[in-house]
This record gives structure tokens, C-alpha cells and sequence, in this order.
């Protein structure tokens, strides 16, 4: 069925076609018209499931862990501040290999306040061992809740999964979303299947104490293993997905206009949406741009970015968000990835923080100065950051 | 019958207050379109929240989908819910020279003219039809789906009777006199000439 649907709303439907058992979620805006939206849908009768309110997003998380370890799928949604307060626990949940399914609405981190977005809020939470998927629209926002819990729950993957959503640009706006039949979502999900449960009649421990002789280094060994290994079920389940939904999804990386790209632009999220209009505009007057959206940020796409780097001359990573290190996240690990596999020019363009707006014009100016780089093969400054106040240069 | 938008997209912009259902009016006319089979988006600037403070809110429409994903700065259409903004607010910012602005008042367009330059003006006494279908109260009429009967009219883009069919679907309360206060500002929308 096709409705009207914010970002918001349709993480909501992703999670009631998915049937959690548990929901236990601390409202924070741009967030809380999701779980808003489940607390009616539960309301009203139109979802079985367990409401927990709590008194933060510390205790929401824990209340998610607690209840995935009797045996039940859960999910729950924060943003920004909320998911820094989860920081602990949500390491807890990747190494207890609870496949939680998160949604999170990027948000800036204060000081100064700004409830608009800005990535570094999951950036921050790249190595907590949660799977990272990063969305640009709000069918897919929906889907991809759907396809986490699926890919998630293989007993070969069991790690917990963010399904991220810029805030504002897509949590508050309105679009057309293609709302898939319950009985289709049950036919694809099927009943939740634990690897390992709580169980008063077969007593176990989890997370004991271990020595340093002991097999943490093992554990960790294990999921990094199976991060690995979620590569293929990505694959596997987002084609699966396509073909049962009539979708359209690239598993990790959505190309356009790449193939005979002069430069390629690579980004995360809504950018790589209106950045697509630009490219067509732009390849109309004869400039030969891509763009190439990273869906998947953990597991990190790296054989397909380094493929991505064959097909161009230059590479332009645009970061919505800083990391006080060799540049922003995207960029670092996009530069690192290519070590050894490409030798072109690769630069970061650092824009949109705390929401600032991301035209077309400014990204136009972007792939222009990708153009010059790629032309004269020199990489002017490594790191840009692009439209500040009183900057001449991008105004 | 399908009205065609031509090969560009539509971008419309509503001027309000916080509290008078401007981000909802601007939800309301994306789904008249969507029932009309076209793409849309429809989304609110986030300023400070507060009742009675000037809040913008955003509808894009187009025959294929939209991949535009930032603010709307040079809209076709520019809706004022409230006269009073005409003179707190730049509403015609970024207006393109042959677009329009529809606003809720009781002047004539060329009575607003006299105090706002540009060419293509429309008017509806939206409080009025409002207060007549008991929609909000005389402090505060609720003035959002009446005009959107009057923005049926002078675009011509969506039709009066899909306006109406989706404000019965998405108006909280009230369906049908809100439907129908549409219609009468339909009816009663005067569009200025040059």
C-alpha cells in the first residue's frame, strides 16, 4: 500500500511489520516521532508489543539487551545525545551478539545546541560493533529495517544493527513510501529464531568475568569474523528483498553515472540523493561526474570501493561531520581502504555540519573543484571544509 | 482528468504562525497531489517551536520522483496563513517573478499591492469562511485547509474536489466542514491581475 509517510514514520512501520516483542525507547527530538508512532500503534491494538518507558536511553538500551537475552526481537530509536548516553551499553549489546535493530536520527552533538543533522553522532559509535546502515529516503528507511533484522539474525552474523536517517531532512519529511503487505514481511522474516536464550529450565551464564589467558581475545576474534561474514549476507538478503519487493537496492554502495566518471563523489545518506540531480545537470553541459553513496559504513565497503576507484580519476568524499584525526570518517577510511589499490587523488569535503544546508549549487561547486584535481592530478589541501560564513571561496 | 506539471518540479512555501497548522496544510496539499498521482515531499523549517511565532513549511511536487533533499529558496507559490506576517516576514523572498502569493486577508490584491511589489497576488477572507464552519475559534481560526481550496484555484495544479477528499482523509476533527471550507474559499479566492 502506498501512503504518505515522514522518515519517522515510516522507521515506525519497519519496526511494526518486523513484530518486536519489546520496544523500550527515551524520547529525544529529531527521534521521538518514531516511537511516538509505535506507542499508537500498540495503543491502538495494531502492534503486539511491549512498551517500556524508561528513564533514559542508557536504561532503554539495557531494557532492549535484557529482553533480546529471553529470546524476544526488540527495537528502539535515539538520536544524537541519546545514543552517547548509550555508548556502553551499546558495546555490551554487539558483544553479548544481540541482533537489536536501532534506529537512529542523525543529530549534531551539543555544545552549541542543534537538534538538526550531522553524522557525527553514529560516526562516533563506528567501533561499538553495530552493523551501520545509512539511508536516503524514506522507503528506504523502512526497508532497511526490515532487511537488518533478517541479516542480523543469521546465526552466523548475530550483530546488532543501526538503521540511520538524517534528521529533519528525512525524520520530518513527507514522501510517497511503498508499505509492504504484513503477511509478505512475515513470509520473508519468519519467527524469530535465537542462537542462545535465557531460560529458568536450562541455566546458563553470559558476559562472565575472563582472565587475560582466558578466550576474550577469542570473542572479539569472533566478531570480527562475523562482520566479515555479514558481507555476504547483505548480499545475499538485499537481493533476496529486491526480488520479493520489487526494489531496487545496491547492497553496499548505490553507483550513479560512475562508469566513465572523470570524478566520483563519494557520500553518505540524503547528500547522495540530491547529489544525483546534480550530476545529471552537470553531465548535461559535458562534465563527466558520479556519485557514489555508501550504504553500508560498518562492514565498511572496501572490495567495492576499491573497484568504485578503477573506474575514475579523482575521488571527493564529502563528511557531514568531523573526527579530529586524518580528516573525517568517510574520508579516512575511504583513503585507507585505497592504500596499495589506487593511486589517484582522494580529498574530503567537510560540509552540512549542524545541519546546514547542502544545495545543489554548493555541491556543483564541489564537483567542480573534484574536476580541477582530477585534471591536474594534485590534491590542493587534503581536508576542505566547505561553506563557511565569510569563505568566498564556496559562496 | 490528470493536470500535467510540465517538465519542472513545484515548489511551494506556507508562511503561518506556530499553532495555526501550517506544517499540516503543507501535509495536507502533498497528498492531494500524491492522490493525483504525483511525487511529493512536504516538509517544516524546525525554528524554535513556540505558539505564535512565524513558522515556514514546504511542499514539493513533480511527475517523477523527487530526489531533492534541501530547502526550498526559490518557490513557485508562496501561501500566507497570516496577514500579519506580511510585514514580520520577507514572504515574497526568493519568489519566482512569474509565481504567486496566495494570502489569507480580507483586503482585495490590490489593496496588499499597495504595500507589497509584485505582480501576481491572490486573496481569500479565510478567517471568515473558518470562523463560518466553526473551525477554531474567534481568537484563534484554524485558517489551514480553507486555503488550500483557494490555492486549488489559482494554480490550477490539483483539483478542488482532490483537496477536499484528502483534507476528509488527514483533518484531525471536523472532516467535512474543513472540507468544505476549502471548497467556499475555492469559490470565493480573488486572483489579482497584473
Amino acid at each position: 500500500m502506498r501512503m504518505i509517510l515522514t522518515g519517522n514514520e515510516s522507521a515506525a512501520w519497519g519496526a511494526r511489520l518486523s513484530r518486536p516483542k519489546v520496544i523500550a525507547a527515551y524520547p529525544i527530538t529529531p527521534q521521538t516521532s518514531i516511537i511516538e508512532t509505535i506507542a499508537a500503534f500498540i495503543a491502538n491494538g495494531e502492534m503486539d508489543a511491549r512498551y517500556i518507558r524508561v528513564e533514559s536511553e542508557h536504561s532503554a538500551m539495557a531494557a532492549c539487551i535484557a529482553a533480546q537475552n529471553t529470546g524476544v526481537r526488540t527495537y528502539t530509536a535515539t538520536s544524537a545525545h541519546g545514543l552517547a548516553l548509550m555508548h556502553e551499553v551499546l558495546m555490551w549489546a554487539s558483544g553479548a551478539r544481540l541482533p537489536i535493530v536501532m534506529s537512529v536520527v542523525n543529530r549534531a552533538m551539543a555544545p552549541p545546541w542543534s537538534v538538526w543533522t550531522d553524522q557525527l553522532d553514529t560516526m562516533a559509535e563506528r567501533d561499538s560493533g553495530w552493523i551501520q546502515v545509512y539511508t536516503q529516503n524514506n522507503q528506504e528507511v523502512l526497508d532497511s529495517i526490515i532487511m537488518s533484522y533478517k541479516i542480523a539474525e543469521k546465526h552466523n552474523i548475530l550483530m546488532p544493527t543501526m538503521v540511520i536517517e538524517d534528521a529533519f531532512i528525512l525524520s520530518h519529511t513527507s514522501e510517497g513510501v511503498d508499505v509492504p503487505d504484513q503477511k509478505d514481511v512475515d513470509d520473508f522474516l519468519g519467527e524469530y529464531n535465537p542462537a542462545f536464550k535465557l531460560d529458568p529450565d536450562e541455566p546458563a551464564g553470559f558476559g562472565s568475568l575472563i582472565m587475560p589467558e582466558g578466550p576474550y581475545m577469542e570473542f572479539r576474534y569472533k566478531m570480527a569474523l562475523a562482520m566479515e561474514e555479514a558481507r555476504k549476507e547483505i548480499k545475499k538478503v538485499v537481493e533476496e528483498y529486491n526480488e520479493k519487493f520489487n526494489r531496487n537496492y545496491s547492497p553496499f554502495i548505490e553507483e550513479y553515472r560512475t562508469e566513465d566518471a572523470d570524478a566520483v563523489m563519494v557520500v553518505l545518506g540524503t547528500i547522495g540523493s540530491t547529489a544525483k540531480d546534480v550530476v545529471d545537470r552537470m553531465r548535461e553541459k559535458g562534465k563527466k561526474v558520479g556519485v557514489a553513496r555508501v550504504r553500508y559504513f560498518r562492514p565498511f565497503p572496501m572490495d567495492e570501493m576499491r573497484a568504485l576507484a578503477k573506474k575514475t580519476d579523482m575521488i571527493g568524499v564529502v563528511d557531514r561531520s568531523y573526527s579530529f584525526g586524518p580528516g573525517a570518517d568517510l574520508y579516512a577510511e575511504t583513503k585507507s581502504v585505497l592504500y596499495g589499490h589506487a593511486n589517484i587523488p582522494v580529498k574530503n569535503y567537510v560540509m552540512g555540519l549542524g545541519g546546514r544546508d547542502i544545495t545543489p549549487q554548493i555541491l556543483e561547486k564541489v564537483f567542480n573543484d573534484m574536476l580541477t584535481i582530477a585534471k591536474e592530478g594534485v590534491v590542493d589541501r587534503e581536508v576542505e571544509w566547505v561553506g563557511l560564513q565569510g569563505d568566498e571561496r564556496w559562496s | 482528468m490528470q493536470l500535467p506539471l510540465g517538465d519542472v518540479m513545484i515548489e511551494i512555501r506556507f508562511h503561518g504562525r506556530g499553532g495555526q497548522g501550517s506544517v499540516i496544510a503543507s501535509k495536507i496539499l502533498a497528498k492531494a497531489f500524491f492522490m493525483e498521482g504525483k511525487y511529493v515531499s512536504a516538509f517544516p523549517y524546525y525554528g524554535v517551536e513556540r505558539r505564535g511565532a512565524p513558522v515556514t513549511a514546504f511542499t514539493r511536487v513533480d511527475d517523477k520522483p523527487i530526489r531533492a533533499k534541501y530547502q526550498i529558496y526559490e518557490p513557485d507559490y508562496v501561501i500566507v496563513l497570516d496577514p500579519s506576517l506580511l510585514t514580520a516576514v520577507d514572504v515574497l523572498h526568493g519568489l519566482k517573478k512569474d509565481g504567486w502569493i496566495l494570502i489569507n486577508t480580507v483586503k482585495k490584491p490590490d489593496e496588499v499591492k499597495e504595500n507589497l511589489d509584485f505582480p501576481h497576488i491572490a486573496t481569500v477572507d479565510a478567517t471568515t469562511i473558518a470562523l463560518k464552519h466553526r473551525l477554531g475559534s474567534q481568537a484563534a481560526p484554524i485558517v489551514n485547509t480553507a486555503i488550500l481550496g483557494a490555492f486549488s484555484k489559482v494554480s490550477g495544479l490539483v483539483k478542488i474536489e482532490t483537496v477536499m477528499d484528502a483534507i476528509r482523509e488527514m483533518a484531525p476533527v471536523k472532516q467535512e466542514d474543513n472540507a468544505q471550507a476549502a471548497k467556499d474559499a475555492y469559490e470565493s479566492v480573488i486572483v489579482g491581475g497584473d
